[in-house]
């Protein structure tokens, strides 16, 4: 028998953390990446990854608060056992990235600093200046290289990837990828494939994201089979800086380290900031949610941002929407650890932010849907059963999904500086799910599989290749690109109705209908990266339509996906008794919502289509719950709620040494 | 973001209003494939606030038709991140080596009016167009061992205790995004020579300097004294002036000069 492979599409956090994890396991990898991994889009990650810490453990914080402060800032959207397992696993990654020797940022004691992030009152993020994802990557790239340098590793760098394929079984026996100089197709066998390609926030034009983040491979493997979860589910960060090719990100670290944000009481006052005196600015996150100040959830910071500026007209600027972030009254202590950031903010926008307070709107920025993944439940913890050969796995036998790709994690609404964390977890504990599922195989391994197999999935990629690029068609793919992100900003982000949801559909198919008579410039046989774009931008079609038609059908409010007309009136009655018949009306609503669409939206790719169901949630370690975060007026929301589930609350079991603490 | 009347995302347009008729000039130094000679062409790109090299490229893309309106091919770079930290856009611009996506069309223009010339790096062979193959940094990477050598990945509690003092030192270090601007200035860097480069020497810097990666210190001294090593560096100090995330390169220079004397001392002395 030849020996087993497994081929690793990816190289960025997730995907290395695999690499190196199977390679100690001393199995053998293919890791193949459209950039040099080092380049991978996992370097912009700038604010931290989270883990429980010796510090916040003495303030009250436990793994399980973590937990909570996921699933509530999720919207109760995701599984809980791996977001369990994932937040147990977050000081041991913590520590074992430090042993890799990333610098992170230190105490004047030695220890790790900690920053807070939001949707927690914990300062549970370690950091490495503003350019933590860097660092991780970095760590990671050299642990990779080393085995490389032993011959465990063999990288396929500007490789792209194409398809999986599939066995009369729908086993995955490897993959197709293109090599992006020669533009060579060749297959490569594998017994395991692995995914960990990333986001696709350039459905949407410009977003904080990188230019690879097309989600290509995404929409391939989807289109081979493997189910796609909650594609609807879009992050939109509160606080980016515009720009012509990308709206680059200003960090949540910023308000972590003190920053805040505030517009100015008279709409467009055109005074210089800095003048403004503190009674004539709105700080409007602070005033209305006491508790958690700058620092809710994002989805919260996006729509609150959006209905200053939008709705109550008070944007800093005119015909620009914008507010102020700001970082001016911060110590030079707090600006060299955030270094980073401000150096882009001064870079691109030409002015100083440590002097000047910097104008941010939201932007696009991370993929919470993705490729669907198993887990298998241990129950004496509540967490994962890590033997199982299914942590990870796609529907598709022999596929799994790590990182921004895949849908496992952050429910309806990502934490900050969750990402890093679940990349890497998905990484460390995958190896072993692949090492149980090679081992499950008889003894064959997919090179021994008949040529024909592969010789059949390499030629109609290229004859595909052959067909875009030979087509005499007038439409321009940039062009198409544009119209769509433009759509898809416009409609599907952060406030969505029905009506532009069901017009947006309609665009796409005829975006779609255009896209088959593109035409490319480049017609030639060598590094041709405008039929490399052209490819993606049909892939991206195609995943714009599950977004959107994901979002038509949901109709409810649940974290990033928010929809006015389906929103549940707050109570705002003078006359205490009303108040409190009202929040008890609230809250019967809001549990039959949660009956309703508390599930995860499956899309499935057939031949007539794309088709959705659904499936539950397990919510079985922290029940849902009302997700106010203290917004004033509120609170009698979470009295009435309290009064309403007591009684169920007392029977529910607790997993065995978790102590159940109210929450954070 | 329905209600937004102003621009779809709050972020102003994307270039295709082109209500500035401003015209950008641009030169592209390019070139078919590795073998292939290299040819001029030029472009007059409307101009957008807050430009960048990158955009450039991209609306390049979106309308490859030259001054002379030739239809050509859109031009091959390589990008990534578009914010300066991932070291993919590299490139020769206005004669000097710098990231495409943060080189602003206006402040380029402040400085050279009479347009923008973009070229491949010289040191590393042209793949098409601007694009390069930096694989020879990779590889040098791996000559010095750039990795802390650790036992495993299972968890083993916290890495060593590290001063905010050696921190401050290591993370600028850690910044290096191999990019290749400081091999591209450097004098000693290119055919004729076996020279490893300020980057890889950096990196022998800041592994040397860690309390674990320390191990292998001296397989990296060894590297460096020899061919192609530190000797090889003539001091111009070129590369630092060009590092984007100012590293200190010639102190690292400077650091492996000192480091590799003890070494090789040591081992005349068989210690
Ligand atoms: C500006 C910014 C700041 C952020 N800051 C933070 C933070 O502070 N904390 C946090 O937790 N999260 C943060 N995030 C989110 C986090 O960075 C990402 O979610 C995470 O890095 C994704 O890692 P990944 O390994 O899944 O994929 P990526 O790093 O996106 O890597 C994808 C890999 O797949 C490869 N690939 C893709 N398609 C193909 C194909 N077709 N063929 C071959 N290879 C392919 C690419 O080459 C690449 O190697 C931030 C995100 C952004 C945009
Ligand atoms: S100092 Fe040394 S490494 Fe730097 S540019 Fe000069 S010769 Fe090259
Ligand atoms: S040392 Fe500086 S110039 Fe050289 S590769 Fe690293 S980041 Fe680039
Ligand atoms: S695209 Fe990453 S440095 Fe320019």
């Amino acid at each position: 028998m030849a020996k087993q492979h497994v081929v690793i599409v990816g190289g960025g956090l997730a995907g290395l953390a695999a690499a190196m994890k199977l390679a100690e396991s001393g199995i053998h990898v293919h890791l193949v990446s459209m950039v040099p991994v080092k380049r991978s889009h996992s370097v912009c990650a700038q604010g931290g990854i989270n883990a429980v810490n010796d510090l916040t453990r003495q303030q009250g914080d436990s793994e399980w608060l973590h937990l909570d402060d996921t699933v509530y800032g999720g919207d109760f959207l995701q599984h809980q056992p791996p977001v369990k397992e994932m937040c147990d696993w977050g000081p041991k990654i913590v520590n074992l990235l430090d042993r890799l020797g990333v610098p992170f940022n230190r105490s004047p004691e030695g220890f790790r600093d900690q920053r807070r992030f939001g949707g927690t009152l914990f300062k549970r993020t370690a950091f490495a200046g503003a350019t933590t994802g860097q660092q991780l990557l970095y760590a990671l790239d050299e642990q990779v290289r080393r085995w490389e340098s032993e011959g465990l590793i063999e990288k396929f760098e500007y490789w792209e990837f194409l398809d999986l394929i599939l066995d009369g079984n729908n086993q995955c026996r490897g993959v197709v990828i293109q090599d992006m100089f020669s533009m060579e197709v060749r297959s490569l066998a594998a017994d395991a494939v692995i995914l960990a390609t990333g986001g696709n926030g350039l459905i949407y034009g410009r977003s904080t994201m990188s230019m690879i983040c097309t989600g290509g491979a995404a929409a391939r493997a989807f289109r081979a089979g493997v189910k796609y979860a909650n594609g609807e589910f879009v992050q939109v960060h509160p606080t980016a800086i515009p720009g012509t090719d990308k709206l680059r990100l200003m960090s949540e670290s910023a308000r972590g380290e003190g920053g805040r944000v505030w517009v100015p009481r008279k709409p467009q006052d055109p005074r210089d900031p800095q003048s403004i005196p503190a009674a004539e600015r709105y700080y409007f996150l602070e005033e209305r949610y006491p508790k958690y100040g700058n620092l809710v959830p994002r989805d919260i910071a996006t729509r609150e941002i959006f209905d200053v500026c939008v709705n109550q007209g008070l944007s800093a600027e005119k015909g620009h929407l914008c507010v102020y972030l700001d970082v001016t009254e911060l110590s030079a202590e707090a600006h060299k650890k955030l270094w980073g950031i401000l150096e882009i903010y001064e870079k691109f926008q030409g002015v100083d932010p440590r002097t000047t307070p910097m104008k941010i709107f939201p932007a696009v920025h991370y993929t919470m849907g993705g490729l669907w993944v198993d887990y298998v439940k241990k129950d004496q913890s509540g967490g994962l059963a890590l033997d199982s050969l299914k942590n990870q796995m796609s529907n598709v036998p022999g596929v799994y999904v790590l990182g921004e790709a895949d849908y496992q994690y952050h429910g309806a609404n990502r934490l900050g500086a969750n990402s890093l964390l679940s990349c890497i977890f998905a990484g460390l504990i995958v190896g072993p799910a692949v090492e149980a599922w090679l081992k499950s195989l008889p003894k064959s391994s997919a090179s021994d599989s008949p040529a024909s197999l592969f010789d059949n999935a390499v030629k109609p990629h290229q004859q595909r290749m052959h067909d875009l690029i030979s087509r005499a068609g007038g439409e321009n793919p940039y062009h198409i690109h544009n119209e769509l992100g433009e759509w898809m900003t416009r409609n599907v982000t952060v406030v969505r109705f029905n009506k532009d949801l069901t017009a947006t559909l309609q665009k796409i198919d005829e975006l779609e209908e255009r896209y088959s008579r593109v035409g490319l410039a480049d017609k030639s046989n060598w590094t041709n990266q405008n039929f490399s774009f052209a490819r993606a931008l049909g892939d991206m079609i195609l995943m714009a339509k599950v977004i959107t038609k994901g979002a038509l059908l949901r109709d409810e409010c649940r974290g990033a996906h928010y929809k006015p007309e389906f929103a549940i009136k707050g109570p705002d009655a003078d006359d205490p008794k009303k108040l409190h018949q009202q929040a008890e009306q609230w809250c019967k609503e809001f549990k039959q919502q949660t009956d309703k669409w508390l599930k995860t939206t499956i899309a499935t790719y057939t031949s007539k289509g794309v088709e959705f169901s659904y499936e539950p949630v397990d919510t079985s370690l922290i029940p849902p719950r009302p997700r106010t975060y203290g917004l004033k007026g509120a609170e009698i929301i979470e009295k009435t709620w309290k009064e309403m589930t007591q009684g169920a609350a007392q029977k529910r079991t607790e997993p065995i040494g978790k102590p159940v603490t109210a929450n954070a | 973001m329905s209600t937004n009347d102003h621009h779809h995302d709050g972020h102003g347009g994307n270039g295709h209003g082109h209500s500035n008729e401003r015209m950008v000039s641009v030169r592209v130094l390019r070139q078919e494939n590795p073998h292939s000679g290299s040819h001029w062409e030029s472009f007059e790109v409307p101009y957008e606030h807050g430009m960048n090299i990158t955009t450039v490229l991209l609306r390049i893309a979106a309308n490859p038709v030259t001054t002379d309106h030739h239809e050509t091919t859109p031009i091959a770079y390589d990008s990534c991140c578009l914010e300066e930290v991932c070291g993919a856009c590299t490139m020769v611009i206005n004669d000097r080596v710098r990231q495409g996506c943060s080189a602003l069309v206006e402040n380029l223009l402040k400085d050279s009016p009479e347009g923008i010339t973009l070229q491949p790096m010289t040191k590393f062979p042209v793949v098409r167009d601007l694009l390069v193959n930096r694989k020879p940094m990779f590889e040098s990477l791996k000559k010095i061992k750039a990795w802390v050598h650790v036992d495993g990945y299972y968890d083993l509690g916290g890495g060593p205790r590290i001063s905010q003092k050696e921190q401050e030192k290591a993370y600028p270090l850690s910044c290096c995004m191999t990019c290749g601007c400081c091999v591209e200035a450097c004098p000693q860097f290119n055919d004729h020579s076996a020279f490893i480069g300020p980057a890889a020497i950096s990196q022998a810097v800041l592994f040397n300097a860690h309390p674990t990666a320390k191990v292998d210190r001296d397989d990296r001294l060894a590297v460096l004294s020899g061919a192609g090593g530190i000797t090889d560096c003539g001091n111009s100090q070129n590369c630092v002036k060009v590092c984007p995330k100012g590293i200190p390169l010639t102190d690292s220079i400077a650091q492996t000069g000192r480091d590799t004397t003890i070494y090789k001392f040591r081992q005349w002395f068989g210690r």
